[in-house]
C-alpha cells in the first residue's frame, strides 16, 4: 500500500492505546494525576510558548542539533551498505534521555510541582532528570536497583553531585523494573507535590506518547539532515531498544514513508536460547507491567522473569506499548544481538571512527554491521548513537583483566 | 444474588459493619494459609481476602511486598491459590472469599479461565489492583455471566464523576483506599476518610468498605462508625511474619487479633443503634 491512499498514522487513541497495546492499568489513586497530565500533555502541540521554551533549551541546553556524521570507515571495514551516525551521545550528559527529561521538567513547572522522582537502571535517565532538577531548582529523588547502584557506582556519585537523593531499592530483581515499581509507590504517596519522569516510552498513559513526542526531534534533525547532506532519505534506520525511547524518537517521524526500513535491535543477553536474555519483542507475549499493556518476558505463571543483558539501560522485561503495535502489524522489523556482538561493535566504532559508544547504542551498530552486509553500497543505513560509553568502560576494562 | 451480596445485606440491614481480612495466599508457608482463613473466621471475620503474590506489586507497602516475595519463593501459583480455596470450602460454604492480585499473574490465561477456574473453586469476587474500569470491558462479560464480582477501588484522589461511573460497573462493594499511599502506609486521616466515604455512599447503594492503612481496633472502631466494612491487611501480615518461625502459633494469633479488631466495631455498631 502506498502512502498516498493510506491515512497517515494516527495512534494512540484516546484511552492511549496502540492496537491492543498501551492503556492505563494502575492503582486508582494515581487515575487524576494520570488525567491532569493527559489533559496538559493534549494540549501542548497548540502552545507556543511550550514550544519555543522546550526548543531554547534544547538548542542552548542540551546543545541540539546533534550531527548526522557518516562513518566512512566503519562503511569501508564492513564493506556494504553507507553507515550514517546520528549523535545522541553528544548531548550535554551524553545520551538522548535528557531531551525527555527537559520536556517533563518543563511539564512539572507548568503543573506547579516541586519535586520530580525518576527509576534509573545504568543512571543515565537518572542523571539526565537530577540535572534538569537542579536546572529548574527542583528536588529529586531517583530510585536505583540495590545490584545496580553497585555496578554504576559512578553515576551514582554524579547524580549526588547534582543535589539528588539516590534511593535503593532492594526489592525484587534489585533492578530497573523494583526501581520503577518503587517510583510508582513514591508517586501514589505523594501526587499532590511529585511529577514523576519516566525515562522511557513505557508506563500508564499518557507516558508512552509524551516521551515519544519529546524524542521526535531525534527523528526530525535525521529527516532534514538526510535531505540536505544525502540528497535523500535513509534506506533503514536502526536503533537499540530497552524500552525503546532513543528507537521511537528516531523511527516516528518516518513512520508514514513507506521506504524506510525501521528495525529495532533487542538485548540477546547471553543468547536467545538461553533463557538469558532482555527481548520482549523476540522472546516474549503480551502482558501488563508497569501500567501499560506491552511484550513482557514473564513465566507460566505470569510471573515477570529476570532479565540479563551486558547493558544495564536494555535489561528490562517490558518494551514500550508502540514497539509492541508496530511488531504486530509489522511497521518496524525487531532483532537481536547478544552481548558478545554489543562489545565487538564497541571495540570496532572505537577503533575505526574514534567514537566510543554506549554498551546499548553498540547493540545498534552491531546490528547494522549485519544489515550493512545485505545491503548494497549506494543504500543509507542510519544508526542511532543513543549514548556514549564512559559509564561502561569499567565492564570492558573488566573483560579485558584490567583493574584501575 | 452472590455470597458477597447477600452476606452484605443481611449486615446492612442489621446495622453491622464487616470486617474484612486480606493475607497473601502460601505466606508463610503453603500449609498455614487454610488454617489461618479458618482462624479469621473464628475470631469475627465476614469477608475474606487472599492475596494472589505478584513479581511487582507496585500498590503494596513493605510488609506485603515481603509476603508476595516469601509466597513466590514457596512456589505459590494462581492454581495453588484456588487449590486454597478449595480446601477452604470443604468446611466452610458461607464465607465469602475474594482472590486480590495483579493483572498479570491472574489474567496470563485470558478472563474466561480465571473466571471458569475461581467459580469452580469457590470464590466469589476478584479485585484486581491495576485494573481500574476503563481496561475491564473487555472482561467484565466474563464475570458477569458467571455472578463472579469483579471489586473495583476508588481512593481519595478519585473525582466525583469518575466514582459515579465507577459504581455503576461495580460489583461486589466498592473498596475505598483510604489514604494516598501503598497498602500499610501511616498516615490515615480517619475524619477526612469520614467526609469521602459519605459523599460515596450517598450516590451508590453497593457497601463502601474502607482499606489501606488501618492497623489497631481503635482505626477500626472509627471506622466501623460511617463505613460498610473494615478491610486489614497488612496488620495481620505483620503478625504472620513475626510468627514465621514458629507457624503453629499463627492460627491462635491471627484469631485473637481479629477477635479485638471485631469486638471493637460490635461496641462502634452498638454504640450507633442506641
Amino acid at each position: 500500500m502506498s502512502a498516498r491512499n493510506r491515512k497517515p498514522y494516527n495512534a494512540p487513541d484516546d484511552g492511549g492505546h496502540f492496537g491492543e497495546f498501551g492503556g492505563r492499568f494502575v492503582a486508582e489513586t494515581l487515575t487524576h494525576a494520570l488525567d491532569e497530565l493527559t489533559e496538559l500533555y493534549e494540549n501542548l502541540s497548540t502552545d507556543e510558548v511550550f514550544r519555543q521554551r522546550f526548543e531554547h533549551d534544547l538548542a542552548h541546553y542540551v546543545g541540539r542539533p546533534t550531527p548526522l556524521y557518516e562513518a566512512l570507515r566503519l562503511t569501508n571495514e564492513i564493506g556494504g551498505a553507507r553507515i550514517c551516525l546520528k549523535r545522541e551521545d553528544l548531548n550535554h550528559t551524553g545520551a538522548h534521555k535528557i531531551n525527555n527529561a527537559v520536556g517533563q521538567a518543563l511539564l512539572a513547572e507548568r503543573m506547579g510541582k516541586r519535586r520530580v522522582i525518576a527509576e534509573t537502571g545504568a543512571g543515565q535517565h537518572g542523571v539526565a532528570t537530577a540535572t534538569v532538577a537542579a536546572r529548574f531548582g527542583f528536588d529529586c529523588c531517583v530510585y536505583m536497583g540495590e545490584e545496580d547502584v553497585k555496578r554504576q557506582a559512578l553515576n551514582v556519585y554524579r547524580m549526588k553531585l547534582l543535589g539528588a537523593e539516590v534511593v535503593p531499592v532492594s526489592s525484587g530483581s534489585r533492578t530497573l523494573k523494583d526501581a520503577m515499581n518503587e517510583a510508582m509507590r513514591d508517586w501514589v504517596t505523594n501526587v499532590d507535590d511529585t511529577h514523576y519522569i519516566i525515562g522511557s516510552v513505557a508506563g500508564p498513559h499518557p507516558y508512552p506518547a509524551l516521551v515519544r513526542d519529546f524524542q521526535t526531534v531525534i527523528g526530525r534533525e535525521t529527516k532534514e539532515q538526510s535531505l540536505e547532506q544525502l540528497g535523500r532519505l535513509p534506506d533503514v534506520l536502526i536503533a537499540c531498544v530497552g524500552g525503546g525511547s532513543n528507537a521511537m524518537g528516531l523511527f516516528f517521524p518516518f513512520v508514514d514513508d513507506d521506504g524506510v526500513d525501521l528495525v529495532g535491535v533487542e538485548a540477546a543477553g547471553l543468547g536467545i536460547e538461553t533463557g538469558r536474555h532482555a527481548a520482549p519483542l523476540n522472546a516474549g507475549r503480551p502482558g501488563v507491567l508497569h501500567g501499560s499493556r506491552s511484550y513482557v518476558m514473564d513465566d507460566e505463571d505470569g510471573q515477570i522473569r529476570e532479565t540479563h543483558s551486558i547493558s544495564a539501560g536494555l535489561d528490562y522485561p517490558g518494551v514500550g506499548p508502540e514497539h509492541s503495535y508496530w511488531k504486530d502489524i509489522g511497521r518496524a522489523n525487531y532483532v537481536a544481538v547478544t552481548d558478545e556482538q554489543a562489545v565487538d561493535a564497541f571495540r570496532l566504532l572505537n577503533r575505526t571512527e574514534g567514537i566510543m559508544p554506549a554498551l546499548e547504542s553498540s547493540h545498534a551498530v552491531a546490528y547494522a554491521a549485519v544489515e550493512a552486509l545485505r545491503r548494497n553500497n549506494d543504500e543509507i543505513i542510519v544508526v542511532n548513537l543513543s549514548g556514549r560509553g564512559d559509564k561502561d568502560i569499567q565492564t570492558i576494562a573488566d573483560m579485558d583483566g584490567i583493574q584501575f | 444474588m452472590s455470597r458477597i451480596g447477600s452476606r452484605l445485606e443481611t449486615y446492612k440491614r442489621a446495622g453491622k459493619t464487616a470486617l474484612v481480612s486480606f493475607v497473601t495466599a502460601g505466606d508463610p508457608s503453603v500449609a498455614t494459609t487454610v488454617p489461618a482463613l479458618r482462624a479469621l473466621v473464628r475470631g469475627g471475620v465476614d469477608i475474606l481476602e487472599l492475596g494472589v503474590p505478584f513479581s511487582d506489586p507496585e500498590a503494596e507497602g513493605p510488609t506485603i511486598q515481603k509476603s508476595s516475595e516469601r509466597a513466590l519463593a514457596n512456589g505459590v501459583n494462581l492454581v495453588a491459590v484456588l487449590d486454597m480455596v478449595r480446601d477452604f470450602r470443604q468446611t466452610d460454604t458461607n464465607t465469602p472469599v475474594l482472590m486480590m492480585g495483579y493483572f498479570n499473574s491472574l489474567l496470563h490465561r485470558g478472563p474466561e479461565h480465571l473466571v471458569k477456574n475461581a467459580v469452580e473453586a469457590g470464590v466469589d469476587g476478584v479485585i484486581i489492583v491495576n485494573l481500574p474500569p476503563e481496561e475491564a470491558t473487555d472482561i467484565q462479560p466474563a464475570f458477569a455471566a458467571a455472578d463472579l464480582d469483579l471489586v473495583f477501588l476508588i481512593a481519595p484522589t478519585t473525582t466525583e464523576a469518575r466514582a459515579r461511573s465507577i459504581v455503576s460497573v461495580a460489583g461486589g462493594f466498592i473498596y475505598y483506599v483510604a489514604l494516598k499511599g501503598v497498602t500499610g502506609a501511616q498516615h490515615l486521616e480517619v475524619e477526612t476518610v469520614r467526609k469521602e466515604v459519605l459523599r460515596v455512599q450517598s450516590y451508590t447503594t453497593l457497601p463502601v468498605m474502607v482499606g489501606f492503612g488501618v492497623k489497631d481496633p481503635q482505626d477500626a472502631r472509627r471506622i466501623a462508625t460511617y463505613a460498610d466494612g473494615v478491610v486489614v491487611g497488612s496488620a495481620l501480615v505483620r503478625t504472620m511474619e513475626a510468627l514465621q518461625s514458629s507457624e503453629r502459633q499463627i492460627p491462635g494469633a491471627l484469631e485473637a487479633q481479629v477477635r479485638e479488631l471485631r469486638d471493637a466495631m460490635d461496641e462502634s455498631d452498638q454504640d450507633a443503634r442506641e
